[in-house]
């Protein structure tokens, strides 16, 4: 019965710090009326103080999992690498700069990238890699034609060279689902193996950025999960970014990469200069605990560990709703990291161990990712769960503008679902 | 109102022949009296073989071969061989699913081939089978995979839309979805200063998906050396050209592109042509659209009987007026280059090969169940394991 009072009780909270006008903290001065403007990136918990974010030099060499792509193998020891301070975009920037160093058969194509693209991934890559000699550019804007980028794409890929294409947000990335769903993820299978178009990566931004409206603002990772032989990865921060867009482009099969576009600018890290990948297909924890799983992948990392800090101490507004008992609770923070195909092995190990399985996305719960990995863990673990496997995520609704915070899963409603499932 | 759409009149008719340029398959003419026949010697194409724009048309001169011209017939008579093969194997029940037959349509395949070199590239829609033999496959491995078997070129997973040779980037299920891909082909060749060319191929049906135009208009601003080739059957499935598209003058519809319509019935004529064209790209000046108008004598797909749409009086016009065989076979004899006997004995030799290649692809077996969970990520990439239909059938890589 806790949950439904705890959520009885959401508006008033959400209300008392959001919607106070802007202009009455203009002029009321005095205590007992003045009332804080809210932040322009709203109430979420800044993404800049979160604890995930490596911004020491040594903790963000001491990445777990990375695997330094070295010549020689010597140099394979955290004292003598360097770092330096990125943004996400920065970092996707870093890794397409090395990838097109290393690799002469690589070409980096979309719409606008050549001064930069709208997310300033690509700001000055076009100089940085203008052949004019040859008389061939390797990073190049291409027209306004998603579907034609994608065929493009596939074409140039199927004759051995990497192609790195941008779709410029995710929304429009439907004009291309059929050259994606249909030739980039048969190509091999239907060839009988004769043809790869492994080194195709589509880059693109995905998720919600606070005012993006209809179609600017969607996830639409899971729209691609029936289809077998493409990689979908999302990457959570510039080290894991960069890690894992490595790995994406040097990948044998195509994978589309989403980057959460609200944390191109906010997420800041130590980003180790060198070349490293990332791997895919694994599952990284991030909180160990025992007593819930929380998943989940891009944006929504940060609001779960602020979820998890309001369990373990409470505001005073909140404090009369969490229960004692539950404050102390361990829960497992997991960024599943790629979607497809995703690590069960590390998600089921997991829920086997803490019986409990929260699921949180930004894309509507009717079709989304979620259900999926809650259907696979329910066979897997139905007998070590204790309470069924819930999923927060956005409603079943057009991310229309002004609703658009009311759509994203924020750390009060991740919050509600865990004290909801701890309580079961 | 949608009562009233009794009292509407029929539709008209549109004659499906308003056309310009001339189909038949043995108009072309010899220029002077062959002394040697090992040598090359002249042949003067008919003045309405051709139609251009924004360009010149290719001379109606054009040198030929003896030894050529008997290869050319052997491989047309060798292609429409298969494809009755395949429509027998289908109505046998050997063949299930989705087959489109190319026949009528052999001088396209054949002349591009002869007209190209082995390092261009080709890629085309689902009507693909006479290519992906041109261009380096076998027609048992053909057969094989239009049966589902081991031997197929695609292993039996592909069918037959999804044939694929080195140089032949295979047929293609989705209408008009080669076409960009295309242009990703001829980029890379450019990217890699190879003066070779891609040919990508789709029908007066896809000629209408808007993904074509973004190709063209891709492949116009950065010069790909490719080539845009609409076979002009005249019937999108069992809908005329007339009457799906505004502008049937498939040639022109590249806007800056340069195009040239072509008969696609006289193999001498798409030869020529096809030569013309990867001269024009492989030569740095860009795209170019060639229209072949040619024909299907059969349905669209072996669903289709193509008779609904269209009278057998036409279909039975066009084989017996127009075919490409039989007019390079009309060259052949009038040109004193082969006897009706000698000529006999390659349609012989074109049934044989068939046959036994056809028996030859019977005896190969299905695919192994493990295949089916092969080459659906790069080997060594895959997920641990992919489901099947129960816990047995769970397939751990």
């Amino acid at each position: 019965m806790l949950a439904p009072r705890l959520r009885s009780r959401l508006p008033a909270f959400v209300s008392s710090v959001r919607d106070h006008p802007r202009q009455s903290c203009r002029w009321q001065t005095t205590a007992s009326t003045a009332v804080e403007p809210p932040p322009a990136s709203g109430h979420s918990s800044s993404v800049a103080s979160s604890k995930l974010l490596r911004i020491t030099r040594e903790s963000a060499l001491r990445t777990p999992g990375i695997v330094w792509a070295d010549e020689e193998p010597v140099r394979n020891i955290v004292g003598g690498r360097e770092t330096r301070k990125m943004n996400l975009y920065q970092s996707v920037r870093d890794a397409l700069s090395i990838a097109l160093a290393k690799d002469d058969t690589a070409v980096v194509f979309g719409e606008d990238i050549a001064f930069g693209g709208v997310f300033r991934c690509t700001m000055g890559l076009a100089e940085e890699f203008a052949n004019c000699a040859a008389g061939r550019e390797r990073v190049f804007n291409t027209p306004l034609t998603e579907q034609g980028i994608a065929g493009f794409g596939i074409g140039l890929a199927s004759m051995g060279h990497t192609a790195i294409a941008e779709i410029q947000f995710a929304d429009y990335i439907f004009p291309a689902f059929d050259q994606l769903v249909n030739e980039a993820a048969k190509f091999r299978y239907r060839s009988g193996g004769n043809f790869s178009i492994g080194g195709l990566t589509v880059r693109t931004p995905t998720m919600a950025v606070g005012h993006g409206g209809l179609y600017h603002s969607q996830s639409p990772e899971g729209f691609f999960m029936g289809a077998a032989g493409l990689k979908i990865v999302i990457p959570r921060s510039p080290i894991q970014c960069k890690g894992l867009l490595l790995s994406a482009i040097r990948d044998p099969n195509p994978v589309i990469f989403m980057e959460p576009k609200i944390l191109y600018r906010s997420a800041v890290e130590q980003v180790p200069i060198d070349d490293y990948a990332i791997p895919l297909s694994r599952a990284e924890t991030l909180i160990p605990g025992s007593d819930l799983t929380l998943l989940t992948w891009g944006t929504p990392v940060y609001h779960c560990e602020s979820a998890i800090q309001l369990l373990n101490s409470p505001p005073p507004s909140l404090a009369p709703l969490i229960p004692l008992s539950l404050r102390s609770a361990k829960v497992e923070l997991i960024d599943l990291r790629t979607i497809l195909p995703w690590d069960m092995e590390a998600v089921v190990e997991s829920v086997r161990r803490t019986k409990r399985l929260v699921i949180v996305h930004e894309a509507g719960m009717t079709g989304g990712v979620g259900g999926e990995i809650a259907a696979e863990v329910s066979k897997r673990a139905f007998l070590r769960l204790e309470a069924p496997v819930r999923r927060i995520t956005g409603w079943d609704v057009p991310a229309a503008l002004q609703f658009e915070k009311f759509n994203m899963p924020d750390e009060i409603r991740i919050l509600d679902g865990i004290v909801e499932t701890l309580s079961y | 109102m949608a009562s009233l759409a009794r009292f509407r009149p029929a539709a008209r008719r549109v004659p499906a022949f308003a056309r310009a340029i001339q189909t038949y398959a043995d108009t072309t003419q010899l220029q002077d009296t062959i002394e040697d026949q090992s040598k090359p010697f002249t042949v003067k194409l008919h003045e309405e073989s051709f139609r251009s724009y924004q360009c010149e048309t290719p001379s109606l001169e054009v040198e030929v071969k003896k030894d050529e011209l008997l290869k050319m017939y052997k491989d047309m008579q060798t292609m429409r061989r298969m494809e009755m093969a395949a429509d027998a194997l289908y109505k046998a029940k050997l063949i299930r699913g989705f087959c489109h037959l190319a026949i009528g349509q052999e001088a396209v395949s054949v002349g591009l081939e002869y007209g190209i070199k082995p390092e261009d590239r080709v890629i085309t829609a689902y009507r693909c089978h006479p290519f992906a033999v041109m261009r380096g496959g076998t027609i048992k491995g053909v057969i094989a995979e239009l049966l589902g078997r081991q031997a197929g070129m695609s292993h039996g997973k592909g069918g037959s839309m999804h044939i694929f040779t080195p140089s032949f980037f295979g047929g293609n299920g989705i209408v008009g979805a080669q076409v960009p891909i295309g242009a990703g082909i001829a980029f890379a060749q450019k990217y890699l200063g190879n003066k070779t060319a891609t040919f990508a191929l789709y029908g007066d049906g896809a000629s209408n998906q808007g993904q074509v135009f973004e190709a063209f208009n891709m492949a116009k601003l950065w010069d790909l050396p490719a080539v845009f080739v609409c076979e002009n059957n005249k019937y999108g499935m069992g809908t005329p050209a007339e009457r799906s598209s505004s502008n049937t003058e498939y040639f022109t519809r590249g806007d800056k592109i340069p195009g040239l319509q072509v008969n696609g019935m006289d193999i001498i004529a798409s030869r020529h042509a096809v030569q013309y064209a990867r001269k024009w790209v492989t030569e740095g000046n860009g795209p170019l659209l060639m229209e072949f108008v040619t024909y299907r004598y059969g349905g669209h797909s072996m669903s289709d009987p193509g008779t609904t749409y269209r009278t057998r009086e036409e279909v039975q016009r066009m084989r017996s007026t127009q075919d490409p065989i039989r007019g390079l076979q009309r060259y052949i004899e009038e040109w004193g280059l082969a006897t009706e006997q000698e000529l006999k004995q390659l349609d012989k030799d074109a049934k044989a090969e068939v046959d036994q290649a056809v028996e030859e692809a019977k005896q190969s077996p299905e695919p192994l169940i493990k295949d089916l969970w092969t080459d659906i990520y790069y080997k060594g990439t895959e997920p641990p394991f992919m489901r099947g239909r129960e816990r047995e059938e769970v397939h751990h890589y």
